[in-house]
């Protein structure tokens, strides 16, 4: 129940926001802080809930769960599950969350309420992305959660907002689609082999060995759906629009959970159901992660518009837990896992510098910056330090995430290891040169501008405190994960390859749909 | 016939009442309301006995209709169908207009046909239907007799549907030259062996039913019709009609084994993967929100032929569960346009609902929940009569006609935003230009209340429907 009320929670405090922003805006900015308040204290408490299982034990592996009838007919069920790693993207939610609440205070004066709504709304659609163990209903959440995205882009956000929002949106539609054709494909593969309809993703795990030729493509629909989001290279071309756009929250949001989902998917379900064919893929999908770092890089470093070259940024990161992911190792696993919060952390504070900027400057165009830092000395130490921890400084927790994929990386590629490190040349390079752009220099254009208040270095404050926190000691992030790697690793390993008969005795959760000719809504005819 | 009969059939009957009651109210005195009371009471009587009827489920009564899960499922929708838009007339029509009370009696009239087509177990019982639905469109669709454009919609309609009525007669004549029988049963499985003369006759049976669903090519009436009849009519045509066919369509080529017939399975493929495209595309560029609809409209029929190509008993949910969806969010579409419209000036073009959130959020928040669920997206009914199209289509290994459905639905998915972005825009400086201003009955919006709720409930757990489907399908039958 406890995991409902982490959905429910943002889903009422966003109807709550909605009706008090019509009253007073104000209201519907402290609900919304109360709310995501108190849906970190309810983190929190998770946490006390798992943290003595370390150990991976294939029955305990969730922390808590929650699984009900959904829709019988179909074998869907509304199941919901904590486990280390969605537990550090709840966390995550929570805290970006709260900071994007904080952020758009001053920046966001029209529809107050219903901006709030979107932004609950978004988060709640994100829980349910973390916690959903049911393909179908993972599959819903990852739809619902565009709709308040769009209107957070669409309505509060900058000049080209409504090209912007429908690239986004037909994007990450279409993976959507072929991720759903993919789920329905493991799912009546499942169904005729094993006589059990269900869309539960324990139980469909080592379903793709019973069918070698198709897995392929069924993990490309998959993949193509978490490509788009992470995004990985050929497919990343809505985010440099949807972030430059998007209001500061909406960034915040997009770059510190929505491109999570797609890191989240590729962990969680790409590989564990694929890992054969994922296996198979493994090079192309680290070739297009290192393409990715390179090209991300180097697209940011020739960005003009401050926050577009934040966006490239972004897709370099990402490139990173492509590379991790498909080398499917201890190392390189952890340091994905790192990655996801450090990039969230960082790249969440670049935005949110951004739009402080923004609002002050009321221009993104770094050339027209320069010789901020003796107008505003605390904003320009904050710029700094979340350029450093962009560029991986040793110290700050993006430098533990790089680092322990490139040692994973380098165990099994290593001239892959070698490429993408040339990444990081070039991050140290933009990341510099845009400190150097924006804060120090001759002040040409004259600019006058107010250092940071006490509501904008609170924010930083939280951010870079943690940035340096588990940059020193990334234990607990690390411990977190950890049993959900064994595990997820561990599962593969239990499947092996032509293992057909596997865990018939464990379907009990799901709900067989008897094949009877009159039965329920669309048993395959056999044989047909 | 015996009592039994009777009241298996009583659905039709007392429409076929109502209509009398109607037409007698009217000759002595003219009140709108009275008439349109007792339209609503007439429809609502029907839908009630629906489960009185559903007692003899899978009863043939004499040759021509069957009444069985499946037709009694369709009538029930059309006649919810009918009864929305009845209510939508009147809210539309109070608003203006001197003849008004005619229209309920042609509109009674099309339920009462698309009630037959939803039963009908017959060729003739199938003309009858066909034609009654057909030329009661024809006076609804002209109604508003001083506009132009209503009346060159009517004829277009008129010489359109003549023509394709023309075909259906001469393709039951040269069926029944060959195989002397007109009802479906005695045709079970025919096609595979049926002679040329036959196969020209489906062929041009066919030719009608997808004139009526406006299947690319036979859909060039349904843009100016949409857009020239009243809001009301269009939203009849949009579903009622178009369902009643589509479930005679899915009936007669289920007992025809028309699907097993390799070209007409593959003709119908790709008639089907046109219409998505073309219904897409064509919408892309509309300015006008009705037409808009109308090629959202043949988009659709183009997926729902889908469940006609896999006939079995998934193909009946998913025709339902689909007809469903699309009927409530269009139902609610047009609920928001008739808010907005007067007889005299409607609001169809784009530009009038602009700004639409900031003037009047809730009938934005029912347009935008039935744009969202006529693309598909999760959270509304579009996507579970989508989902279980999709299921149904990947487990009979349709792949083209499923990536069709998915490549034209994201390119559908553009025109769908395209109307919630125009909602969301700043609001237009001036206030000269805008249309009526939503002073809606209570009655309206507890009809578009009650239709997103539907929406919405049917898209977040579908479980108790599907569960009353199944039943209703088992039972008889």
């Amino acid at each position: 129940m406890m995991l409902n009320w982490l959905l429910l929670i943002p889903l009422l405090g966003g109807f709550a926001a909605w009706l008090a922003g019509l009253w007073r805006p104000v209201w519907s900015r402290w609900l919304s802080l109360i709310a995501l308040g108190t849906y970190s204290v309810l983190v929190l408490w998770l946490w006390s809930v798992g943290n003595g299982r370390l150990t991976p034990d294939p029955d305990q592996i969730w922390w808590l769960q929650f699984n009900r009838a959904w829709i019988p007919q179909i074998g869907a069920r509304y199941h919901l599950a904590v486990d280390g790693l969605s537990w550090i993207l709840l966390a995550l939610s929570g805290l970006l969350g709260m900071l994007a609440v904080g952020t758009s205070w001053q920046e966001i004066q029209e529809h107050v309420g219903f901006f709030h709504f979107n932004l609950l709304w978004a988060i709640a659609a994100l829980t349910g992305v973390f916690l959903a163990v049911d393909l179908l209903l993972f599959y819903f959440f990852w739809e619902m959660m565009l709709i308040p995205l769009y209107y957070l882009i669409g309505i509060w956000g900058h000049e080209r907002r409504v090209y912007a929002t429908l690239k986004f949106f037909l994007f990450t539609q279409l993976g959507g689609l072929f991720m759903l054709i993919a789920i329905l494909g493991l799912f009546f593969v499942h169904g005729s082999a094993t006589g059990a309809y269900t869309f539960e993703y324990q139980l469909l795990l080592g379903t793709s060995s019973l069918i070698p030729g198709w897995a392929f493509w069924l993990m490309m629909g998959f993949f193509i759906a978490f490509a788009i989001k992470l995004p990985a290279f050929p497919l990343h071309t809505w985010l440099p629009d949807a972030h430059t756009e998007a209001p500061t929250a909406g960034s915040v949001l997009l770059a510190g959970l929505v491109l999570k989902t797609g890191a989240y998917g590729l962990l969680r379900f790409l590989y564990p159901l694929f890992h054969e064919s994922a296996a198979r893929f493994a090079l192309i999908g680290m070739g297009l992660g290192v393409i990715g770092i390179l090209y991300g890089a180097v697209l940011a470093f020739a960005q003009t518009d401050l926050k577009r070259m934040v966006a490239y940024t972004s897709v370099s990161h990402m490139g990173f837990i492509l590379l991790g992911v498909f080398a499917w190792n201890d190392l390189a696993l952890q340091g994905t896992i790192v990655i996801m919060v450090a990039h969230g952390l960082s790249t969440g504070g670049l935005f949110i510098l951004v739009g402080d900027l923004y609002q002050r400057l009321g221009t993104r165009d770094i050339t027209r910056m320069g010789g901020l830092w003796s107008l505003a000395p605390r904003m320009s130490r904050v710029g700094l330090i979340l350029a450093l921890a962009s560029l991986g400084l040793p110290g700050l927790v993006n430098f533990v995430g790089e680092y322990l994929i490139l040692v994973g990386v380098y165990r099994t590629y290593p001239w892959m290891a070698v490429v993408a490190a040339i990444g990081l040349i070039i991050a140290t390079v933009y990341s510099l040169w845009m400190i150097q752009r924006i804060f120090t220099g001759e002040n040409t254009a004259g600019w006058r501008i107010a250092d940071y208040g006490r509501r904008e270095l609170t924010i930083m404050t939280v951010i870079v405190g943690l940035l340096v926190g588990l940059g020193v000691y990334p234990q607990p992030l690390l411990n977190a994960g950890r049993a959900t790697l064994k595990h997820l690793q561990a599962t593969i390993a239990s499947v092996g390859p032509e293992d057909g008969e596997r865990q018939d005795s464990t379907c009990t959760h799901g709900h067989p749909l008897k094949v009877d000719e009159d039965n329920t809504v669309y048993v395959p005819e056999e044989g047909k | 016939m015996t009592t039994d009969d009777l009241l298996a059939v009583l659905p039709l009957i007392l429409v076929a009442g109502t209509i009398i009651l109607v037409m007698l109210t009217v000759a002595v005195r003219r009140i709108h309301l009275l008439t349109a009371g007792l339209t609503m009471s007439g429809l609502v009587l029907a839908f009630v006995s629906l489960f009185m009827a559903g007692r003899f489920s899978g009863r043939s009564v004499t040759p021509l209709f069957i009444v069985d899960g499946f037709g009694l499922s369709v009538m029930g929708m059309v006649i919810a169908a009918g009864l929305v838009v009845a209510l939508f007339s009147f809210i539309y029509f109070e608003r203006g207009t001197e003849q008004r009370d005619e229209h309920y009696l042609l509109l009674m009239m099309a339920i009462l046909g698309a009630m037959v087509l939803a039963v009908s177990n017959h060729l003739g019982a199938f003309f009858l239907g066909l034609e009654v639905l057909g030329v009661s469109l024809y006076g609804l669709i002209a109604y508003q007799g001083t506009e132009s454009r209503s009346i060159e919609a009517g004829l277009k309609y008129f010489i359109l549907a003549a023509m394709s009525t023309a075909f259906v007669g001469f393709g039951i004549a040269l069926l029944y030259a060959e195989t002397g029988v007109l009802n479906l049963s005695a045709m079970t499985g025919f096609t595979s062996h049926a002679g040329i003369i036959s196969l020209a006759g489906i062929l041009l049976v066919l030719v009608g039913i997808f004139f009526k669903l406006a299947i690319v090519p036979f859909h060039l009436w349904s843009p100016d019709v949409y857009q020239g009849a009243p809001a009301p009519t269009a939203a009849f045509i949009a579903t009622a009609s178009k369902g009643g066919v589509f479930a005679f369509f899915l009936r007669a080529a289920g007992m025809l084994a028309l699907p097993a017939a390799p070209y007409f399975f593959a003709g119908i493929a790709v008639l089907a993967m046109i219409s998505m495209f073309a219904g897409n595309l064509l919408a892309l560029q509309q300015q006008n929100l009705k037409r808009l609809l109308a090629y959202s409209s043949i988009a659709h029929m183009g997926y729902l032929l889908i469940t006609v190509l896999a006939f079995q008993i998934w193909a009946l949910t998913a025709a339902i569960i689909y007809l469903a969806a699309y009927f409530i969010a269009i139902l609610a579409a047009f609920g928001a346009v008739i808010a907005l419209s007067t007889p005299e000036r409607e609001a169809e073009k784009l530009e009038d609902y602009r700004g639409l959130y900031w003037r009047h959020p809730w009938l934005a928040a029912v347009l935008t929940l039935s744009m969202l669920s006529l693309a598909g997206i999760p959270l509304t009914a579009g996507f579970m009569g989508k989902f279980i199209l999709v299921a149904g289509g990947i487990s009979k290994a349709f792949w083209v006609l499923i990536f069709s459905l998915i490549l034209s639905s994201v390119i559908g998915l553009y025109y769908y935003l395209r109307v919630i972005v125009t909602m969301f825009a700043p609001l237009p400086g001036d206030e000269t230009e805008h249309p009526v201003s939503s002073t809606m009955p209570w009655s309206g919006w507890i009809a578009l209340a009650s239709l997103t709720i539907l929406l919405l409930w049917i898209g977040v757990y579908p479980s108790p429907f599907l569960g009353a489907i199944k039943t209703i399908l088992m039972t008889g039958g």
